[in-house]
């Protein structure tokens, strides 16, 4: 979570006029609980605000992260033309409710929502391994002496704690599990990684690690914090500790989603039934409800960790398998953000780390298998202000290289961040001082295709 | 001395209108007299007395042995030896401690993990060492970590080896990078053994120390993920010049890393010895002479230089043993004062004043939290496949590669070994840490499914017994009467299940801030 303290509270001379500055400050903030931590983390905002923002209506981000990479001529770029051994037995693409446009078989409820997102069938970085391709797509910068913060921790930094962002659930939320394999936060620091929810949604359930607890009842929570409070003879002898002061923030916070109303953000019960049965009975499925609740609350950046598409053997029995469920879930997020108003300002961005070799594997031990490909893949974007219904880029006729419009993830994500109000070229805190900049620029020799105003 | 500085203390206390005394803590603090143990304390108390402030009481021997093994080892006391230690009635006995965990195993084990922070061993991205070198350099520190090899020799391999990143761990040094650029080279070189950042030196200033770098080599050899670091002197020799402004001689063929090294390592220098002491001081006490402890420059000057000079001058007259140095801090009184200040003076903190409350590391936490439960963590790698499992008994101060963890030493600010700096880790609270020692399932079962705490429960003959047996496993202490009441009050308040009595007092003492932070 990245529910912390300014670190002025942190490492400050105790028992200087600071230091009874800041005590005071704290027990204001104690008395106004989440609004003092606002305030609190203002105070560091303000250290790193960047220019003035260019206009964005988008104000959250459901990141769906299609962990392994799939495949784009199974997903949103079909290649039935390319024969047999590109496109198996996936060879008959269906037509979207936007003419022109057609897509996997296996994802008719996405057909009848295709005007409502955009497909980029130019995507390419380049680079085939897990973890510097999910770096790439996700910073936007290639791997060099620094490491740079993911799209979430940047935007949890200019839309967070301090920057109109209130709520008591963390503002950059990952379900379930983190993504691993790349820093989120960068050089930002721990306090802009996500909070990992952990549990899964689609149990009756919803156990949300350290928030909702299995099986811990309130009055026992009442009780045990109570002994807490009363056995704490460090606390009693070191009254007014900087460092305890914070510590005991925070724990308040905690408890305030522990034993408050905010947790039941994570409450499935509470939606209709035949909704969840739309989104699908499902971890993936029940994750995107989960999301839409989360951005209705006004929480700026979720992600959904959609694990499972690195299909080295056997790619199509697991497309027959988890295609269906992508379809469900993401199809009802599209309609139920629309029915609520909210697709206007929640951008949607699908994207693997890379897409799939265009030719299948059938050879042993591959089985129909196919392999990492960062020379050309597929994204979706949608909501947030970017228009639906359009195609941006090409590949070529097997999906093996870029036909037209190369877009790479800097142009993605900058553009993204357009739509959020963020300035593409803010700066960001350094650890170092060093002057680093939300996204590349042309002196960085990052190769760039440009924002995507097709669809802005 | 003793009484001519306690009165210089009453003195101070006045003049600096302390304003409402704390109350004295027997739990925490200790009466004994504040006569300096030595050279440390004279020239620490010396410029505390030139600035009026008041050091904070000795600290009781209770709160010293849970210091000591956390400060020296990275590892609680258990149970057994809290009380021995409590028992015991020899004056020497701290002396006689510290003596003992410098040679304990866990001793390597944990500065072997804080050198794996700063010089970045993590087989993964971005530094892309891979699991066998990553494995073989770990194992290299920690056995000269263990084998006490003297500093200097310890900084000379590392600058200067070539062969096999598997067969000649300290090659790794120049693997461990993001950049095999010169310049880069030379910025992880002066922030790790001169405690600089050469960012922000002039640009000749950097040229001229990167081109003591600049004819390594690196090859791959037939074997996976196997490369040679190795003397090239095919690439061209660039004009060096030392740090210090003076121009390098370099004859032919000779390894210009030698000529660095050599220059580096000597008595003189003005880094070298410098940066490793203040480094040691910075872990102990939890703030550097010099502060930030990896920023050395003119404009950022040590607050008790004396202090530093005389430390440095410890070191090179022990031929580099830095147990010397450790063995001068431990024993110091100033390292034995209170964190319980007795001062409002602002330079208190900065000037040694009283120890400096520091939540326990992300490893040390979890350590401590298996060690006290009896359980075990997983920790695994998911790069590259096949994935890297650890086995269970594994303490997590051992780990030898970055990329392999747990989100829990995520959560809990573990380092990720991408810059070499000290301030990469990150101890300040975050409610999402409190949520998860407070509320999640993960500790919820530790406590629950603790056989170790369940067998306490049995073996003991009256509640008593367990009270006792409870706080010092947890706290390394007995309980106070006071805290004795109120667990008497929550076992007769009728609410709660006799069996969740001792799990609820477990779970409260686990998530007191006396367990989580140094004090």
């Amino acid at each position: 979570m990245n529910i912390e303290h300014p670190s002025r509270l942190e490492s400050h001379d105790r028992g200087t006029g600071e230091g009874l500055l800041s005590r005071r400050e704290a027990l204001r903030r104690g008395l106004c609980g989440a609004a003092g931590l606002l305030l609190a983390d203002r105070l560091d905002a303000k250290t790193v605000s960047p220019a003035p923002a260019p206009k964005g209506k988008a104000k959250s981000v459901i990141q769906i992260w299609m962990w392994g990479g799939p495949s784009h001529l199974d997903t949103f770029d079909p290649k039935p033309e390319a024969g047999r051994d590109y496109c198996g037995p996936l060879d008959k693409p269906i037509a979207t409710n936007v003419p022109g446009i057609r897509i996997c078989e296996l994802l008719p409820l996405l057909a009848k929502q295709a005007d409502k997102y955009s497909i980029i069938r130019s995507m390419t970085h380049g680079s085939n391994a897990h973890e510097t391709a999910s770096y790439m797509v996700q910073t936007g910068r290639m791997p060099d002496r620094q490491v740079y913060p993911g799209v979430g921790a940047v935007v949890s930094l200019f839309k967070g704690y301090g920057a109109g962002y209130h709520g008591l659930i963390p503002p950059y939320i990952v379900l379930t599990e983190p993504q691993g394999r790349f820093s989120e936060a960068g050089f930002l620091g721990s306090r802009y990684k996500p909070f990992a929810t952990g549990g899964d949604p689609g149990q009756k359930r919803f156990t949300v690690e350290g928030i909702v607890s299995a099986d811990i009842s309130d009055q026992r929570q009442h009780g045990r914090r109570e002994l807490l409070q009363r056995l704490n003879t460090l606390e009693s002898a070191m009254q007014g500790d900087a460092q305890l002061t914070a510590f005991e923030q925070a724990e308040k916070e905690a408890y305030n989603l522990i034993l408050g109303d905010a947790g039941k953000v994570f409450d499935l019960s509470k939606e209709k039934d035949d909704l969840r049965e739309r989104y699908g009975r499902n971890t993936f499925g029940q994750s995107c409800l989960v999301a839409r609740r989360l951005v209705e609350r006004g929480v700026p950046y979720v992600t959904i960790n959609f694990k499972g598409w690195d299909t080295h053997k056997d790619n199509f029995r697991t497309m027959q398998q988890k295609l269906p469920q992508m379809d469900k879930g993401m199809a009802t997020l599209f309609q139920d953000l629309a029915e609520r108003k909210l697709l206007d300002t929640t951008i949607i961005w699908w994207s693997g780390e890379f897409g799939r070799t265009p030719r299948v594997q059938w050879e042993a031990p591959w089985n129909g298998g196919r392999g990492h490909y960062g020379n050309v893949f597929c994204a979706v974007l949608a909501g947030g202000g970017f228009k639906g219904g359009h195609v941006v880029g090409a590949s070529d006729a097997k999906g093996e290289e870029v036909k037209e419009r190369p877009v790479y993830p800097c142009d993605l994500i900058a553009s993204m961040y357009e739509m959020l109000g963020i300035d593409p070229a803010a700066r960001l805190p350094h650890p170092l001082g060093l002057e680093v900049h939300a996204t590349p620029s042309a002196a960085d020799g990052v190769k760039m295709g440009g924002r995507l105003r097709e669809i802005m | 001395m003793g009484t001519c500085l306690a009165s210089v203390v009453v003195f101070t206390a006045a003049l600096a209108g302390a304003g409402p005394v704390k109350t004295f803590s027997p739990t925490f603090e200790s009466q004994a007299d504040l006569a300096p143990q030595g050279k440390v304390d004279k020239l620490v108390f010396g410029s505390m007395r030139r600035l009026s402030i008041r050091p904070a009481n000795l600290c009781s021997d209770a709160v010293f042995v849970r210091r000591v093994y956390l400060d020296t080892i990275g590892t609680l006391p258990t149970a057994d030896e809290a009380r021995r230690f409590l028992g015991d009635q020899s004056p020497k006995k701290r002396q006689a401690l510290v003596d003992r965990l410098l040679e304990r195993r866990e001793f390597a084990d944990y500065w072997a993990m804080k050198w794996s922070d700063l010089l970045r061993i993590k087989a993964e991205f971005p530094i892309n060492l891979w699991p066998n070198a990553a494995q073989a350099y770990h194992r290299w520190i920690h056995t000269a970590i263990r084998e006490n090899q003297p500093y200097d020799r310890f900084v000379r391999e590392l600058l200067t080896e070539s062969g096999s990143n598997f067969r000649v761990p300290p090659v790794n040094f120049y693997r461990a990078l993001q950049s095999h650029e010169p310049q880069a080279i030379a910025q992880a070189v002066a922030l790790a053994w001169m405690g600089t950042r050469a960012e922000k030196w002039p640009k000749e200033r950097l040229a001229g120390m990167a081109a003591f770098f600049a004819q390594i080599g690196y090859k791959a050899t037939g074997e996976w993920k196997e490369e040679i670091v190795f003397f090239d002197p095919g690439k061209p020799a660039l004009p060096a010049v030392f740090p210090d402004g003076t121009a390098a001689q370099v004859p032919p063929d000779t390894d210009p890393r030698e000529v660095f090294a050599d220059w580096l390592i000597a008595p003189q220098n003005p880094w070298f010895a410098r940066n490793i002491v203040n480094r040691v001081w910075y872990w102990l006490l939890g703030r550097g002479i010099v502060h930030e402890p990896d920023d050395l420059r003119a404009d950022n000057p040590p607050q008790i230089p004396e202090l530093l000079a005389y430390l440095e001058r410890e070191l090179v007259a022990s031929h580099y043993d830095l147990k010397h140095v450790y063995r001068l801090i431990l024993n110091s009184k100033t390292y034995q004062l209170s964190s319980i200040p007795r001062t409002k003076n602002a330079k208190a903190l900065a000037h040694f004043a009283y120890y400096p409350l520091r939540r326990l590391e992300a490893e040390v936490l979890i350590d401590a939290l298996c060690q006290v439960t009896g359980t075990t963590e997983k920790y695994s790698s998911a790069i590259p496949e096949p994935f890297t499992f650890i086995p269970d008994e594994q303490r997590s101060i051992t780990l030898a590669d970055g990329s392999v963890g747990s989100s829990f030493l995520e959560l809990f600010g573990r380092p990720p070994r991408d810059t070499g700096l000290e301030s990469e880790r990150n101890n300040r609270p975050a409610a999402a840490q409190s949520l998860h020692l407070l509320n999640s399932s993960h500790v919820e079962r530790k406590i629950e499914q603790s056989a170790k705490l369940r067998e306490l429960v049995q073996a003991a003959d009256k509640p008593r017994d367990v009270v006792d047996g409870l706080y010092l496993t947890i706290l390394s202490r007995f309980p106070t009467d006071d805290e004795l009441k109120v667990v008497r009050g929550y076992a007769q308040s009728g609410s709660v299940e006799r069996r969740e009595v001792m799990i609820d007092l477990a779970w409260a003492l686990m998530n007191s801030a006396e367990f989580l932070y140094r004090h």
